[in-house]
């Protein structure tokens, strides 16, 4: 990792180890379903237990996504969603006890200006980026950008990389490695890809500090499971479609707090599982 | 920036070309190219570019393809003059037409599937998933994949199933399935999305064709390679007839693969020129176009940077064409290059121009294009005028890219000779 940059995530998912707890990353996209209202679901989220905020920005071709996050992202799009919305919604979330990561496909950054966006993340408070479409062999414009701003970077790895991408891929990460549990795209599945475990592992032993698990990850046992051998679970698909399946906003909220707190404890349920 | 402390390995940065230009390799071309992909993909891509090179390095796999042209494809395609096409381009221009339109399948499209479905049986993959627009590329899929045995699956736009029902019915007939895709625009791009969604879930056995010259490396570089063949057989033909090189390389460009398969046989030739036209839709300023290098700017989709039709934000815009297989908002990497170090010239042709050429050319020549070719005809009547200024008698090669049968019903109701409605009616449960 870097030396001289400090990791805004790394310290907290530190400190929640140090507690003996893997980290819960929860992720909405912004725009969904209004911009104000994704900002007070982010803020549900945090206060009923997520710790790490994974927030999206829609795109219009999201190669990684599932239907549920494609659905949300269309309606925020059609809504008028914004690139520089994303900022706003940083700077309202972040303060609240818990790291903000903006999940982004590349084109939209690039577009930005990727220094520009690295100087406006970081002002507005944001913890870094999770980039799922940009692969550190083509970051180096966004390495030199997050190095200035002291911005994390997280990059992903999947089952299919080789150990020579597993350790290139943890060496340009900054606060951790985004361990995809299974070969696919974001959506809830009945089982977390036994692939996952050996590739948390995997990654840590190609020099990973920290690696936390996302896509397919839906339910609290399934948290419990993942929290049991990662620094993090990451968890999407099932947290916007509270949103997506509710008949109105307020409904929508509770059954986004039940879910959440739900995952919160199934991620505290692995706590006393040994390291 | 050369390198990256936080890395510890090098940045390589782009260097500029200092060789030919007709066998620059890949990941970069310029500025353009690389590979914006999620690394879930990257093995998949590393094993098929090891694959790839290691076919073309292998005599056996090189012959295997020359005798699929031959028996199979129906290769070398002719190469037609046109005097009464060409009368309509200029007083004392002579047109060539490179014939793919009467390749097995109808189009250029054969030529890079029959290669990459022979590394796939080398990869030992055994599954094809490709996407399509027009049809095209599908058709010319699910027929390799008959012909090898694999299992095949094509993703297309709900919009384009419905606007080229009798392709879908084609690929069907040869074995394949057609997944209508219903998010997004339902076009090309989104058939695209959810072909890239289907390899990353399924890329242990599946390859995907990828139809063009674009996406991530190696595809532009491998494609155009597939390609070739059309600039080099037009090249000898050229020269048996006229013996000569011709003055200007004419080719419509959608993703630009039949462009790049003509072009680049000339690119080291300077006195050739080089043109490319894309569609210009209802015209620039209305916004329903494909322009990319009129109306575009550089930017990433499906996994390469290149000129794309985006808005403030780098979100994707919708392109529109009368021509499917030129309704698509992004170009091959090399066609952005050759276009900044202006080694060709990209122009629009609007829809109207291109029937326009399109009834020129069944009414002169008795040949149906394909709408897209016809862009590159309505390009080539464009340049009469500056072809006279080139030498006494200019000589326009222009790739021919596809047959028009396809298209009959569209240019049927352009040019009001059937009632302008579906042949077969949606809600009527019958459709193709």
């Amino acid at each position: 990792m870097t030396v001289g940059v400090a990791s805004k995530v790394g310290a907290h998912l530190d400190g929640l180890r140090a507690q003996g707890r893997a980290a819960l990353i929860g992720y909405l996209p912004v725009g969904f379903p209004s911009v104000p209202g994704s900002i007070t679901a982010v803020r549900t989220m945090i206060d009923a237990g997520v710790d790490v905020v994974e927030l999206g920005m829609p795109y219009s071709d999201p190669v990684m996504d599932g239907p549920i996050i494609q659905q949300a992202a269309d309606a925020a799009l059609r809504g008028g969603t914004r690139v520089r919305d994303t900022i706003t919604a940083v700077e309202q979330i972040a303060g609240r006890g818990a790291p903000v990561l903006v999940m982004t496909y590349w084109n939209l950054v690039l577009r930005y200006g990727v220094e520009a966006y690295a100087r406006d993340l970081a002002s507005a408070g944001g913890a870094g980026l999770i980039t799922p479409d940009l692969i550190p062999d083509e970051a180096a414009e966004w390495l030199a950008s997050s190095d200035a701003h002291g911005l994390d970077r997280v990059f992903l790895v999947a089952p299919s990389s080789t150990p020579e991408r597993l350790a290139s891929t943890a060496a340009a990460s900054r606060g951790f490695v985004y361990a995809a549990s299974t070969m696919g795209v974001t959506g809830e599945r009945t089982t977390v890809g036994d692939r996952a475990e050996r590739l948390v592992a995997d990654t840590r032993a190609a020099g990973a500090e920290r690696v936390c698990v996302g896509v397919g990850v839906s339910t609290p046992d399934q948290a419990t499971q993942v929290a049991s051998y990662a620094d993090g679970v990451i968890v999407g698909s099932a947290l916007v479609r509270t949103l997506v399946d509710a008949p109105d906003e307020a409904s929508g909220l509770d059954a986004l707090a039940t879910a959440t707190a739900g995952l919160a404890a199934g991620v505290a349920a692995a706590a006393s599982v040994a390291r | 920036m050369t390198e990256t402390a936080s890395t510890g390995r090098p940045y390589i940065q782009p260097e500029p070309s200092t060789g030919p230009l007709a066998t620059h390799a890949g990941p970069y071309f310029g500025d353009f190219g690389g590979r914006f992909v999620p690394e879930a993909l990257i093995a998949a891509l590393d094993e098929l570019d090891t694959a790839y090179h290691k076919a073309q390095a292998d005599p056996a796999f090189g012959a295997e393809l020359a005798r699929l042209h031959r028996t199979y494809t129906g290769r070398p395609s002719p190469l037609t003059e046109v005097p009464r096409f060409a009368a309509h381009v200029g007083e004392g221009v002579r047109v060539f037409l490179k014939r793919e339109d009467l390749n097995h399948t109808g189009s250029h499209k054969i030529n890079n599937v029959l290669g990459q479905a022979l590394l796939v049986k080398r990869m030992g993959k055994t599954r094809l998933i490709a996407e399509t627009g027009a049809g095209q590329h599908g058709v010319a899929t699910a027929t390799a994949a008959a012909l090898m045995d694999l299992e095949c699956v094509v993703y297309m736009g709900e919009e384009d199933t419905q606007r080229q029902a009798l392709n879908v019915a084609r690929m069907e007939l040869l074995g394949a399935t057609v997944v209508p895709v219903k998010v997004g625009t339902r076009t090309l791009k989104d058939a695209i999305n959810e072909a890239l969604r289907d390899w990353v879930a399924n890329v242990e056995t599946t390859h995907y064709l990828l139809g063009t010259v674009t996406g991530p490396h190696p595809f532009p570089e491998m494609v155009r390679d597939f390609h070739k063949i059309i600039g080099e057989e037009a090249r000898a033909q050229l020269a048996t007839e006229i013996g000569r090189l011709p003055d200007a390389v004419v080719a419509c460009v959608g993703g630009g693969s039949n462009a790049m398969g003509i072009f680049n046989a000339f690119l080291d030739d300077p006195e050739v020129r080089l043109f490319g036209f894309e569609a210009g839709g209802h015209g620039i300023s209305s916004g329903k176009h494909a322009a990319r290098f009129s109306g575009g700017e550089p930017g990433v989709l499906h996994g390469s940077r290149s000129y794309l039709l985006q808005d403030e934000d780098g979100q994707t815009l919708p392109s529109h064409s009368v021509s499917a297989g030129l309704d698509y908002p992004s170009v091959g990497p090399e066609h952005a290059w050759l276009h900044d170090i202006g080694r060709a010239q990209y122009r629009p042709v609007g829809d109207d121009e291109a029937m326009e050429a399109f009834r020129v050319l069944c009414r002169t020549e008795g040949i149906i294009p394909a709408i897209e070719s016809a862009h590159a005809l309505a390009g080539a009547i464009q340049l009469g005028r500056e072809a006279r200024e080139w030498s006494d008698e200019p000589v326009l090669l222009i790739n021919l890219s596809g047959r028009g049968d396809k298209d009959v019903a569209t240019a049927a109701a352009w040019f009001d000779l059937i009632e302008d409605e579906p042949v077969v009616k949606a809600d009527e449960g019958e459709q193709l």
